[in-house]
């Protein structure tokens, strides 16, 4: 509300143009500053070491490098060797993920447990689902640079340990989201099946699969695009593709090599959303 | 105009069966073709790992984890890089919230002109585009190694999806009580700061909130190229084959994330109940 300079303002009029908050504002400002303090000692933030001059030549050497983006015929043929290997990481880790995710999902899904269908589910099924469950949760919270670090260790650098460490993160997190549109379906057919004595894949197959296939699709695929953005990710600590040239291109600070990169990354990720889009589109 | 109500496109037939039918045929032997492809094209050793010698070592291996380190000396310190692993998190989404809501404005149709609105998405899309652990690996170059590199790293990228989404919010908020506002005379800032900013603030809150949660899993890995907390002590002493004090670094970051699960889930459920 602006006021003219020189309007006659009432006592009442002032106090309701005062802020009646302020007190509550001023307080919660001087306890934020005082949380703020220990964060930027902990974490080292000194801004102003980005303007030192040494650091402000090296960083302004290294952006110089960017224009123009390396574009020789060697450096091209190596970025799309690599874009390719970044893609067939995914695509291969993702597989294995399915295999491993489809039957813990299976295992884990309450909707076709026959003993369930007289009440309550008994006791040997029921801790084999919390088992399922609690291996994916194991699967899913170790975070894939931490597999693919461990198995670097274990098989060498290369992409056999960015594939793993893909399979088995979502292979976790696969298995726990399809479990959960297992169970979200109508299960009434599924019960019904069961019932009258069809087997539990029997069951899966046709009372669960044909309401949940859609979603169940739709669902691998944005995780598929997921994974393209995670295996450059992986790259960095040795598990081959895109990101380990970036990683070398980095430590040699070759800017133009590094901007030719980004900008095939940023593309890849585009092109990567823009087909997972299409695709489960298509699906609705 | 009129429309004829039986024509019209709501009663448009379905696309026929076997045409759909012949066009997923042809998604799914790509995607198939896509997998085969990529299992022939990399060099995996998986066979390497069913023979009984390398069952015996990776065993070997994992029994070098047992016993994690407990000395006193050691988890102090791991506490500690798990303290600077949180705070990493909280400034980086502390300032990302921040700059994300100074480019929100610029960005959302509802405050700005396309001139502002064009080039402003382009650097949230940029800033999102790229992800934190290529962020901090490209600002070790101008900060050094340490903490303030993974905080620079995290904010930047918290900036690009935060500012996406507070110009999502700003642009679906009411426009009433802005409008009001407009017409007694107020100028843009004050009708910013008195008639959007607290209608959205809950839900910009809410965002920022639930992007902390997912700063403090990236920012426990981060270190992994030198960015400082828990990341930086798993490499280093992985690196160095010090494998019991490796165990003891990654159940501490297992024991965050598991934490920072817990807290999410019920703080989640208190707040719709």
């Amino acid at each position: 509300m602006a006021l003219e300079p020189g309007t006659l303002i009432s006592p009442a009029h002032a106090a309701a143009v005062r802020d009646p908050a302020w007190r509550g504002r001023v307080a919660w400002m001087l306890l934020a500053a005082l949380l703020l303090w220990p964060l930027l000692v902990l974490t080292e933030f000194r801004p102003w070491q980005l303007l030192q001059p040494r650091s402000l030549r090296v960083t302004a050497h290294f952006l110089a490098g960017f224009v123009p983006p390396a574009s020789n015929r060697d450096f091209l043929a190596l970025v799309a060797r690599e874009t390719w290997r970044t893609v067939a990481i995914a695509t291969a880790g993702v597989s294995l993920a399915l295999l491993l995710a489809a039957p813990l999902a299976l295992l884990a899904t309450a909707a076709l447990s026959v003993s369930s269908l007289a009440g309550r589910m008994a006791v040997l099924p029921f801790a084999v689902r919390q088992a399922a469950r609690a291996l994916m949760v194991a699967l899913r919270t170790v975070p894939e640079l931490v597999w693919a670090l461990l198995f670097v260790r274990v098989v060498g650098l290369g992409p056999t340990a960015g594939v793993l460490a893909i399979g088995l993160t979502y292979g976790g997190m696969l298995g726990k989201v399809f479990a959960e549109i297992l169970e979200s379906c109508d299960a009434h057919p599924t019960r019904t099946l069961l019932a009258n004595g069809s087997g539990r894949l029997q069951a899966f197959a046709y009372g669960l699969l044909p309401q949940a296939a859609p979603e169940l699709t739709s669902y691998a695929i944005y995780r598929w695009e997921c994974a393209i953005r995670s295996s450059v990710v992986l790259g960095f600590v040795g598990a081959g593709g895109l990101g380990q040239q970036m990683d070398s291109s980095l430590k040699m600070l070759a800017g133009s090599e590094v901007a030719t990169m980004l900008l095939v990354f940023i593309a890849l990720v585009g092109l990567a959303d823009a087909v997972s889009a299409w695709l489960r589109r298509s699906l609705r | 105009m009129s429309r004829d109500p039986v024509a019209g496109p709501m009663l448009r037939l379905p696309a026929s069966v076997s045409a759909l039918r012949v066009r997923n045929s042809w998604v799914l032997l790509a995607a198939l073709a896509l997998v085969v492809a990529s299992f022939w094209s990399l060099d995996l050793h998986f066979s390497a790992f069913w023979s009984s010698e390398a069952i015996r070592a990776m065993s070997r291996f994992a029994a070098e984890f047992l016993p994690p380190d407990s000395s006193p000396a050691f988890v102090r310190k791991v506490v500690l890089a798990a303290g600077e692993t949180l705070a990493m998190s909280a400034l980086g989404t502390l300032l990302a919230s921040m700059l994300g809501l100074l480019l929100a404005l610029p960005a959302a149709y509802t405050h700005s002109r396309a001139v502002w609105r064009v080039p402003t998405r382009l650097l949230l899309n940029g800033l999102r585009a790229v992800p934190e652990l290529v962020w901090a690996s490209l600002m070790l170059i101008a900060a050094g190694l340490g903490p303030m590199a993974g905080t620079l790293a995290l904010t930047l990228h918290t900036t690009g999806v935060l500012g996406r989404l507070f110009a999502e919010a700003i642009e679906n908020t009411p426009p009433g009580p802005a409008f009001a506002l407009r017409t007694q005379g107020a100028g843009p800032a004050q009708v910013f700061l008195y008639a959007t900013l607290p209608q959205v603030a809950p839900q910009l809150l809410s965002y920022a909130l639930y992007r902390w949660e997912n700063n403090i899993r990236a920012a426990s890995i981060l270190g992994v190229v030198g960015a400082g907390g828990l990341g930086q002590m798993l490499a280093y002493h992985l690196g160095l084959f010090q494998m019991a004090r490796t165990a003891t670094v990654l159940l501490a970051m297992l024991a965050l994330v598991l934490a920072v699960d817990a807290t999410s889930y019920f703080a989640r459920r208190a707040m719709t109940r």
